[in-house]
């Protein structure tokens, strides 16, 4: 009768057919074989998860499929709610790859292990107890990697940016080890009922661990600074449409798994835990929009763009971990409901982002924003996608990225109310980053659209770019479709909303009520009504043109010249530039970001007055990185270099090594025992 | 009563259309009869939008839909401001959703439809204009969410209607230092908004100072007219918005025709004094560095953190 199982059954059944297509299908009808499979996966895992957000629960038990513990799987509305995303993501993304794939990216290796990343993305919120979760979280990890490092032929920054992933990723897994392994020892069991009902057994520093173990790890899965390394890294580096699975769909499930291990399984906990949530989410907005704002590659300006979004998000959490600390279940209710409702927004904008970006890729073979230009008119359907996907991503209306984040500064703005200092002294500089990053925000998103896209062509390649092929455009089209109906209609997830937000132990009602398609706070004053909004903008425009047309008499508009300031005809190398737009920011944010200039000028050699040539270089490099991990890097190194000494060859000295290793084993038992 | 409530709302709009080119005459007055100059008259604006809309609208070469539907925007978004801020009544019908940050975020949309114009040209000015007027349209944001937080905290919400009606009923509310330190930062926010000195010139013509020039340089005819007139009324609607959140007296908070007339009369006459007090300041100010203006908008900033502070310590909450 329910739909779950077997949705659940057949989305796996058809990835395990998608990575057997992948490998045995010939090399001409792959791409087409797996993406479909792919996209049914995707589909199936939207079923299930939509299933589940309207009320539906399914669990299951498989004790023979792996040994000693057995695989627990079950499904609730908040995993329904990061699964149908992810399945959504994944639909479109597969739909999509099928024309994207080319540059070898048709490779029997890529082709057999997408769908396997596709298919962990949406199982581990599936997942139900410690060695299930870890097992789909690491073949989640491994699988992308894979992903990641699919064109390390065609770019040396390939590899770097996989290292950077493999060991980032895998210190995160040796941290949610560690949290999850104390919990589960100290709980008494390891699926997640039996975490849930022993939760109270464990001591508050083995709590306080617990949480700060799987948050550094979630952390760092969603790209939170200082864990940020490996995003603006991997994300441009893989392949378009792997940056979209992972940038839409991978990234929240750190936000999933903050979700479910803070609330449901440890049902709450201590005050500074989410007051160390919040901060990290505020340093990574602004940080992160910060980032984005220099950035001259589009897809590493993508991948900041996620670390912001996701800080949002984490900000919301933390702030409803703080109000439900406080008793205020209300408005705790709604700060996860605007986390959430924005993890939802961004997958959507941000595929599209990502997607479109892949097709300015794959026309131009440009990721540098200071090359690129002038494709609105050879790629206008890709221009028009993007500028959808931006206004999402600046936060204004009638983007769909604007309702989750009215939300969040409402739950905000309404919790001073609360009687207490820290909450009056956080919430405003918390308020103060939001706003921070959402005029950040524009500046970048207006940056990427008007530099990238409009204007004039900066290179031969951008000026010779052809639109992308319908596969491309439709997939694109669906994402476009889904960031109009969020952005329209958001009132229709209020109630899937409050379902997941119960099934993550906040137990309140539906606190987002929708009369007449407005957005309507339950026990908080203030209304939004988006598809209002929309409506009387467009009508206003529709009435302003009417009103020129009929005071100019109807006269035809004509073409001109643009003005030359009395000098000749400018060029397309006179306009600004990615870097010249952003010029003014990284001055004001000089401090922050730091950057490093380096002008060399070459003088003619008879005479030191007339220079040959001046060369000026700018980088703005991310400073967290280059002082929190190049230290870092740099003693291992040199600990690697000094402890080559210690194999010097001989073999009498391995044998001194063994003897005195077992010298002062015995000697420490002695003592010890 | 809707009926009177929908008129309220059309008429808070058509004298925002209407009368944001006057008061540009009544501003550009002011400043010239200081300046010991005669002026050109207070209807001057109005003949320079007639001209310019009857003249051939064109677009430069290679510029595309951005470029066009701009102006179109940039009105159409101060448009719906102007219906949703009670200038003059509370009772329209659009007053439920009334919410500040969304009268913000309208206006923001504004700003960057005019910056992406900006780029669309390809011309060296339009990009810099564009650049400049987003560096200060980003830190503009924080201030103004900032004060609007230390607004809503009284009030215990962030729609405007019950912000006017609390304060219209309760003015000891609007001489509270976190009333006035609000009222600063806003006041701020707005010269930089609307790109008055110091942050910015509007009567300037030299490439290297300005910013909202520099992004509509390449516009003329009716479109022209469309940019100008958007920047007028975006003055008028932020003049009305501060009038209406610290001097909320007049407004109508029934839908009678006798105050709802009134209110009118009183709206137009707050914001003029406004506006020629702005003008008159305008005489003695310089225009900021652009890398001075961060900094003011910093010390603004402050001012709206300290508004929410104040706006907690003191109520006592």
């Amino acid at each position: 009768m329910s739909v779950l199982g077997p949705a659940l059954a057949a989305s796996s059944m058809l990835a395990g057919v998608a990575v057997a297509a992948g490998v045995c299908v010939p090399r001409r009808a792959r791409p087409a074989a797996v993406g479909v499979c792919t996209a049914a996966v995707g589909a199936a895992a939207l079923v299930a998860g939509v299933s589940a957000l309207t009320g539906g629960r399914w669990s299951a038990t498989l004790p023979a499929l792996l040994p000693l513990a057995g695989v627990h799987l079950a499904v609730d509305a908040l995993s329904g709610l990061f699964m149908a995303v992810a399945g959504a993501v994944v639909a479109v993304v597969a739909l999509y790859g099928i024309g994207y794939a080319g540059h070898g990216l048709d490779r029997r290796g890529v082709q057999a292990v997408l769908p396997l990343f596709a298919w962990t993305l949406v199982m581990v919120p599936v997942a139900a107890s410690v060695s299930t979760f870890l097992l789909l979280w690491e073949l989640m990890a491994a699988s992308s990697l894979l992903l990641v490092v699919a064109e390390y032929r065609l770019r040396a920054s390939v590899r770097e940016a996989g290292v950077w992933y493999a060991v980032m990723t895998h210190l995160g897994l040796v941290a949610l080890l560690i949290a999850l392994v104390l919990f589960a020892t100290d709980a008494g069991g390891e699926t997640f009922a039996a975490l849930r009902s022993g939760a109270h057994l464990l001591s508050p520093a083995v709590r306080g661990t617990v949480f700060g173990l799987a948050l550094a790890a979630f952390a760092s899965k969603a790209g939170m600074v200082p864990l940020h390394a490996w995003l603006p890294r991997a994300h441009p580096e893989a392949p378009s449409h792997v940056s979209a699975l992972m940038s839409a769909a991978m990234v929240n499930l750190g936000v999933y798994g903050i979700v479910r291990v803070g609330f449901d399984l440890l049902g709450g906990g201590a005050r500074w835990w989410w007051l160390l949530t919040l901060t990290v989410g505020a340093l990574s907005a602004v940080y992160g929009i910060l980032q984005a704002a220099v950035a001259t590659d589009l897809k590493r300006l993508l991948a900041y763009s996620t670390s912001e979004n996701l800080g949002l998000v984490l900000i919301g959490l933390g702030a409803a971990g703080l109000f439900a600390s406080y008793g205020a279940q209300a408005l705790a209710a709604l700060a996860l409901a605007a986390a959430l409702l924005h993890v939802v927004n961004h997958a959507a904008f941000k595929a599209l982002l990502f997607l479109a970006a892949g097709s300015v890729l794959r026309a131009t073979g440009l990721r540098d924003l200071d090359a690129l230009g002038g494709l609105r008119a050879r790629m206008p359907a890709t221009t028009a996608l993007f500028a959808l996907g931006a206004l999402g991503a600046v936060a204004l209306p009638p983007g769909n990225g604007f309702i989750s984040e009215w939300l969040l500064l409402q739950s905000l703005i309404h919790g001073v109310a609360l009687p207490s200092v820290t909450m009056s002294v956080t919430l405003p500089l918390a308020v103060a980053a939001v706003a921070l990053a959402a005029g950040l925000a524009a500046a970048t998103f207006v940056k990427a659209l008007g530099v990238g896209f409009l204007a004039r062509p900066r290179s031969t390649e951008a000026a010779s770019a052809r639109e992308s092929p319908p596969s491309m455009l439709a997939a694109m089209g669906l994402c476009a479709l889904a960031i109009l109906t969020l952005a329209l209609v958001p009132g229709a997830l209020a109630a899937p909303l409050a379902r997941a937000e119960k099934a993550a132990g906040l137990p309140t009602g539906p606190e987002l009520a929708t009369p007449d398609l407005q957005l309507h706070l339950n026990q908080l004053s203030g209304s939004l009504s988006p598809l209002w909004l929309a409506a009387s903008l467009t009508a206003t425009v529709l009435a302003a043109a009417a009103a020129v047309r009929l005071v100019a008499r109807g006269r035809r508009r004509r073409q001109a010249a643009l003005w030359d300031c009395g000098a000749g005809a400018p060029t397309a190398r006179m306009q600004y530039t990615a870097t010249s737009f952003a010029e003014p920011l990284q001055r004001v944010f000089d401090d922050v970001l730091a950057p490093e200039q380096d002008v060399d000028v070459t003088p003619v050699r008879e005479s030191a007055y007339l220079v040959e040539r001046v060369r000026f270089q700018r980088k703005v490099p991310d400073r967290i990185e280059h002082r929190l991990y190049t230290p870092v890097l740099t003693m291992l190194a040199s600990v690697g270099h000094a402890a080559r000494r210690l194999a010097g060859g001989s073999v009498h000295r391995y044998l001194g090594y063994g003897f005195a290793g077992l010298i002062t084993l015995l000697v420490a038992l002695a003592v010890t025992r | 009563m809707n009926a009177l409530g929908a008129a309220a709302a059309a008429a808070q709009v058509a004298l925002v259309i209407a009368g944001a080119p006057w008061l540009a005459g009544v501003m550009r007055q002011v400043r010239a009869r200081l300046e010991g100059r005669a002026g050109a008259g207070l209807a001057q604006p109005w003949r320079d939008l007639r001209k310019l809309m009857r003249k051939q609208p064109t677009t430069p070469v290679g510029a595309g839909p951005a470029f066009r539907t701009a102006p179109l925007l940039l009105v159409a978004t101060t448009a719906v401001v102007a219906a949703l801020i009670p200038l003059a009544s509370t009772a329209t019908p659009v007053s439920g959703s009334a919410d500040l940050i969304v009268v913000v975020a309208l206006l923001a949309l504004g700003t960057v439809a005019l910056a992406l114009a900006g780029l669309d040209t390809g011309t060296a000015f339009g990009g810099m204009g564009a650049s400049r007027e987003m560096t200060i349209a980003a830190l503009v944001e924080p201030t103004i969410l900032m004060s609007v937080f230390a607004l809503s905290i009284p009030a215990g919400s962030t729609n405007l209607t019950t912000i006017v009606s609390g304060a219209a009923g309760n003015p000891a509310r609007l001489a509270s230092p976190a009333s006035l330190l609000a009222a600063f930062a806003l006041a701020v926010v707005t010269l930089a908004e609307t790109g008055r000195l110091p942050v910015d010139n509007p009567s300037t013509h030299l490439e290297l100072t300005m910013i909202h020039e520099a992004m509509i340089l390449e516009y003329s005819g009716p479109d022209l007219a469309l940019v100008e007139l958007g920047a007028q009324m975006r003055l008028t609607v932020l003049l009305g918005l501060l009038a209406s959140l610290f001097a909320p007296w007049g407004i109508a908070t029934t839908t009678h025709l006798a105050a709802l007339l009134v209110a009118l009369v009183l709206f137009a006459t707050k914001v003029t004094l406004l506006a020629a007090a702005l003008a008159a300041a305008e005489v003695f100010w310089a225009k900021v560095r652009l890398f001075k203006v961060p900094e003011l908008l910093a010390g603004s900033f402050l001012l709206a953190l300290l508004a929410v502070s104040a706006s907690f310590f003191l109520t006592g909450k």
